[in-house]
């Protein structure tokens, strides 16, 4: 896609548009003919306002030679009516939701007449009412004549939307199944082997409760508030996800039951012993593993080898230290069983992490936090970025961890993923637990609470498409209010309140 | 404890702590103002002229009697400062607050300074001020330009004194000053240009780049000065220095005449170049470009802004200006190059720049007041203080610390600032 957009140049092969061959120097020239893409990670400035940004690179000026801001913003009035897109084009992109800021790329895109658009990965970051939305623009896309080259990793999403598939793996087309192909037909050609899908797990058999958050409170980087009074109980053997969309305060919460950020009130219990102020490695000798979110920044030391980055957090103790020197050779011999252990496709142990692939990267981290004995579990999107393959994988040692007996917290922003490992699902929004539900909720509910209680959109019409029920979520389309939910923990906050929690 | 407490609590004491510190630092100052000022500078008045000889128009002195004035001052300080601590105030009388008690100090401090003495001089004070605070404004200007793009630029004091060398020998060869300004601001260039090679083709750490340009430029020119300039100091150390020019009209008004519209041509040139950096920045389309490269300058490659480009053209834009600044260092004013003669002003515009929240009017308004520093200290000298003048290039920056934490607020620098372009 990179080459597509002219960010990457190809070595090889031909693009053709229309019939006719180009060649891409730049993003301009790909701008030019036509081709606008939406990346997985927004090219937007933060800093700048929603008109700013889309008529960056294609500023009108007034005679003078001056930016015509009056032009640029009524450019994004009408480019946002046309096609329904409801942006404000004074607001600064910082502090508009996600949603919103991938319309403001979509409206750059059109801005600059493109004809095709490439999305990558567009509803990662989106709540299902959010994903429905951009459903929507899309087929109003389609209908106005514009191609839509859309690139997911879910498969039910492009099963919805497209008409034609294309199947990429390892680089090559492997396969262009229709859209009416099963996901177990998908699976397979995206993994190359027969994956299984469904994650299979028994009835949970919790017992008594590993960790206990009451009433925490984290400020984040630059004073906000972001985990705002969070209460929660894990209990042995069982799975705790919490469901919500990225930056509702899951990161900051993890970060807190880990140690890392100061926690500036409420109380947090892990075995019964105190914690809230206890140091990461005093925590994590108290028997947790952590699966941090970002596993290059802050799961691998990158330019360590695999074997040292499987001792990362044991190296200091026994076996694998006598005194103040390394034991080499236990290092080295633990590291080859975890490797045929946990499946790592690393060249040799020795491999330096930053070489693996994604997926093996993953199961590093997974075989340092899992090959020991393990009380309590806090995995922060542990599959996010992975391949159907790998998830499975990871799912897979999840629920073999919860069987064992250790309670699990983990964290996703994939419904799908929340609904098939949870055995209680908590949803975050604006650092709040706005509510504990069974897995039997249905979709359209889970997807409210995690907006918060009414779907955050930034536009009146918008707002009012309920998103339809999941098939395998069982349930009817939702009537919304997560409050009536007799189900909730009576310790949490009344979902109810959800309305009023401030935007930080 | 519920959520709602467990917040307002985790947020009320960080409000607190910021009140205590600045209502304890108002209330400690009052005090100073109140009993050491007000006691010690009991006897005399301080008279403060505002005309300078030959003005047209005059505007009769102020006399003050030190003592009381000081104690006067002393109380109100001290009383806001208790007004910050016990009362949470919204930020504009904050704000209010923080400025009004640094005019008081400084005006404190000059009815001590000056009692009984000669009288005090204040066009000379605020024309000193803007004259030295020439380089300080062009190096903060030329570092908002670097950073805005996402260079850091520590090498402004090695541009300032490239450029005061290479003004003053041209000058002095050719004997023509608008050569040596030309010459400056090449050589601030100069500079930039390796500041670029490394910074943006090479991608080395900005910082360390920065400091070890600034030592190559104190070891050339000093090299230079010992093996050519002292030697042949007649040919190439002795420059002209460009000449006062007066804006009729303008420079008639009083007060404001003398300091703004009667100086060198550098002056002009400086006004010349925040207009231009501060509209071109926030009001062009090269300015929008240019702060979304120093932002996020992915986003901005991928509509089609040559990311590279943008930097080497600010960075190299960036040395001139300061190599502006450093021309005025020699034949804006002493007439001679001297070994490090820039003497830190680089850092110092450097952080004017910061101050001022990478913002080129903001860096102007700390540049300027830095300029007051030393201006101070020189005029004070000049009537004769009882204070040593270490102490009173201590005060201004005092203020600044004040300043910074009450009156500021954390500036946010430009996201990418630092961080060498790779393309994916």
């Amino acid at each position: 896609m990179n080459i597509l957009y002219g960010l990457t140049t190809p070595d090889e092969g031909e693009i053709l548009i229309d019939g006719v061959k180009v060649d891409f120097k730049t993003p301009r020239d790909a701008i030019g003919l036509g081709i606008g893409m939406v990346h997985q990670h927004f090219m937007l400035v933060p800093v700048f306002t929603v008109a700013e940004n889309v008529v960056l690179g294609v500023e009108p000026t007034t005679l003078l030679g001056l930016l015509d801001r009056r032009k640029a913003r009524r450019e994004v009035r009408e480019m946002s009516e046309r096609y329904g897109l409801a942006v404000d084009p004074d607001a600064y992109v910082e502090h508009l939701p996600v949603g919103i800021q991938q319309r403001v790329e979509i409206v750059k895109a059109l801005l600059r007449q493109a004809n095709t658009l490439i999305l990558d990965e567009p509803t990662a970051v989106l709540t299902p009412g959010e994903t429905e939305e951009l459903f929507r623009i899309m087929r109003e896309l389609k209908a106005s004549g514009r191609s839509i080259i859309f690139i997911s990793h879910k498969l039910k999403e492009a099963q919805t939307i497209a008409d034609r598939l294309t199947v990429i793996r390892r680089g090559r087309v492997v396969g262009s199944p229709p859209p009416s192909a099963s996901d177990s037909e998908l699976a397979s050609l995206m993994v190359g082997r027969e994956v299984e899908l469904v994650v299979r797990k028994t009835e949970a058999a919790p017992r008594e409760a590993v960790l206990d958050v009451d009433g925490l409170t984290v400020l984040g980087a630059g004073g906000y508030v972001a985990v705002a009074g969070v209460s929660l109980e894990v209990r042995a053997g069982e799975i705790v996800g919490i469901a919500g969309v990225q930056g509702n305060g899951q990161t900051e919460l993890c970060k807190a039951l880990m140690g890392l950020v100061p926690v500036h009130g409420g109380r947090i219990r892990i075995g019964g012993r105190d914690t809230t102020h206890a140091s990461t490695k005093d925590v994590l000798e108290s028997g947790v593993s952590y699966v941090p979110e970002d596993r290059q920044e802050d799961g691998l030391v990158e330019g360590f080898s695999v074997a040292e980055n499987l001792v990362l957090d044991t190296f200091d103790r026994r076996p694998f230290a006598s005194g103040i020197v390394l034991r080499l050779d236990k290092i080295r011999q633990t590291a080859r069983a975890r490797l045929e252990e946990f499946d790592i496709r690393a060249e040799s142990i020795d491999t330096p992490a930053k070489t693996l692939s994604g997926g093996n990267q993953q199961k590093v981290i997974i075989a340092r936090e899992l090959g020991t004995e393990t009380r309590l579990l806090v995995a922060n999107q542990p599959t996010r970025g992975l391949d159907v393959g790998s998830i499975e994988f990871v799912h897979r040692r999840i629920v073999a961890t919860r069987d064992a007996g250790a309670a699990v917290l983990f964290i996703s922003t994939e419904l799908d993923e929340i609904y098939a490992l949870s055995d209680r699902i908590a949803v975050m929004y604006g650092g709040r637990i706005v509510g504990i539900v069974p897995p039997s909720t249905p979709t359209a509910e889970l997807g409210l609470l995690m907006a918060g209680g009414s779907p955050v959109t930034g536009a009146d019409e918008a707002g009012g498409s309920p998103v339809t029920g999941d098939d395998e979520a069982g349930g009817s389309p939702g009537t919304g209010d997560g409050g009536e939910d007799s189900e909730t923990d009576p310790r949490e906050d009344k979902p109810g309140e959800a309305g009023e929690v401030e935007q930080v | 404890m519920s959520a709602g407490t467990a917040v307002m609590a985790a947020r009320r004491r960080l409000v607190i702590e910021r009140r205590f510190v600045i209502g304890g630092l108002l209330v400690a100052i009052g005090l100073i103002e109140l009993l050491v000022f007000g006691r010690v500078a009991v006897k005399g008045d301080a008279v403060f002229t505002f005309t300078l000889t030959g003005a047209k128009v005059n505007i009769p002195n102020l006399t003050l009697p030190a003592g009381p004035t000081s104690t006067i001052i002393g109380a109100v300080t001290t009383a806001l400062g208790l007004l910050y601590v016990a009362v949470d105030l919204p930020k504009v009388p904050r704000r209010l607050i923080a400025g009004v008690s640094l005019v008081g100090l400084v005006a404190a401090v000059l009815c001590w300074a000056d009692a009984s003495r000669i009288p005090f001089p204040f066009v000379a004070l605020l024309a000193s001020t803007v004259a030295s605070s020439i380089p300080l404004m062009l190096g903060a200007l030329s570092g908002a330009l670097c950073e805005r793009s996402g260079v850091i630029n520590v090498a402004i004091e090695g541009q300032l004194l490239l450029g005061a060398f290479g003004a003053a020998v041209i000058a002095s060869a050719f004997g023509n000053l608008w050569l040596g300004l030309a010459a400056g601001a090449l050589s601030g260039g100069l500079i930039a240009l390796l500041l670029g090679l490394f910074a943006i083709r090479y991608r080395v750490d900005q910082i360390i780049l920065g400091v070890v340009l600034n030592v190559f430029a104190s070891g050339i020119t000093g090299y230079l000065f010992d093996s050519l300039l002292v030697p042949y100091a007649n040919r190439l150390n002795s420059p002209a220095t460009f000449n006062p020019i007066k804006i009729p009209l303008l420079g008639d008004i009083p007060i404001l005449g003398p300091v703004l519209f009667d100086s060198t041509v550098f002056l002009y040139i400086t006004y010349v170049v925040i207009a231009l950096v501060q509209i071109g920045l926030f009001s062009t389309r090269w300015g929008l470009r240019v702060r979304a490269v120093g932002e996020h300058p992915e986003a901005a490659d991928t509509v089609g802004i040559n990311v590279l480009l943008t930097r080497w053209r600010n960075v190299l834009l960036g040395g001139v200006v300061a190599g502006i600044g450093g021309a005025y260092l020699t034949i804006g004013s002493v007439g001679s190059f001297a070994k490090d003669m820039s003497s830190g002003e680089g850092f110092i515009a450097l952080a004017a720049m910061i101050f001022g929240r990478w913002t080129p009017l903001g860096g102007v308004a700390a540049a300027l007041m830095f300029g007051f520093a030393t201006a101070l200290a020189n005029v004070l000298g000049t009537v004769g203080s009882p204070i040593p003048s270490d102490f009173l290039l201590m005060l201004p920056y005092i203020a600044t610390i004040v300043a910074v934490a009450g009156l500021v607020g954390r500036g946010r620098p430009p996201k990418a600032d630092g961080q060498p372009y790779v393309k994916a």
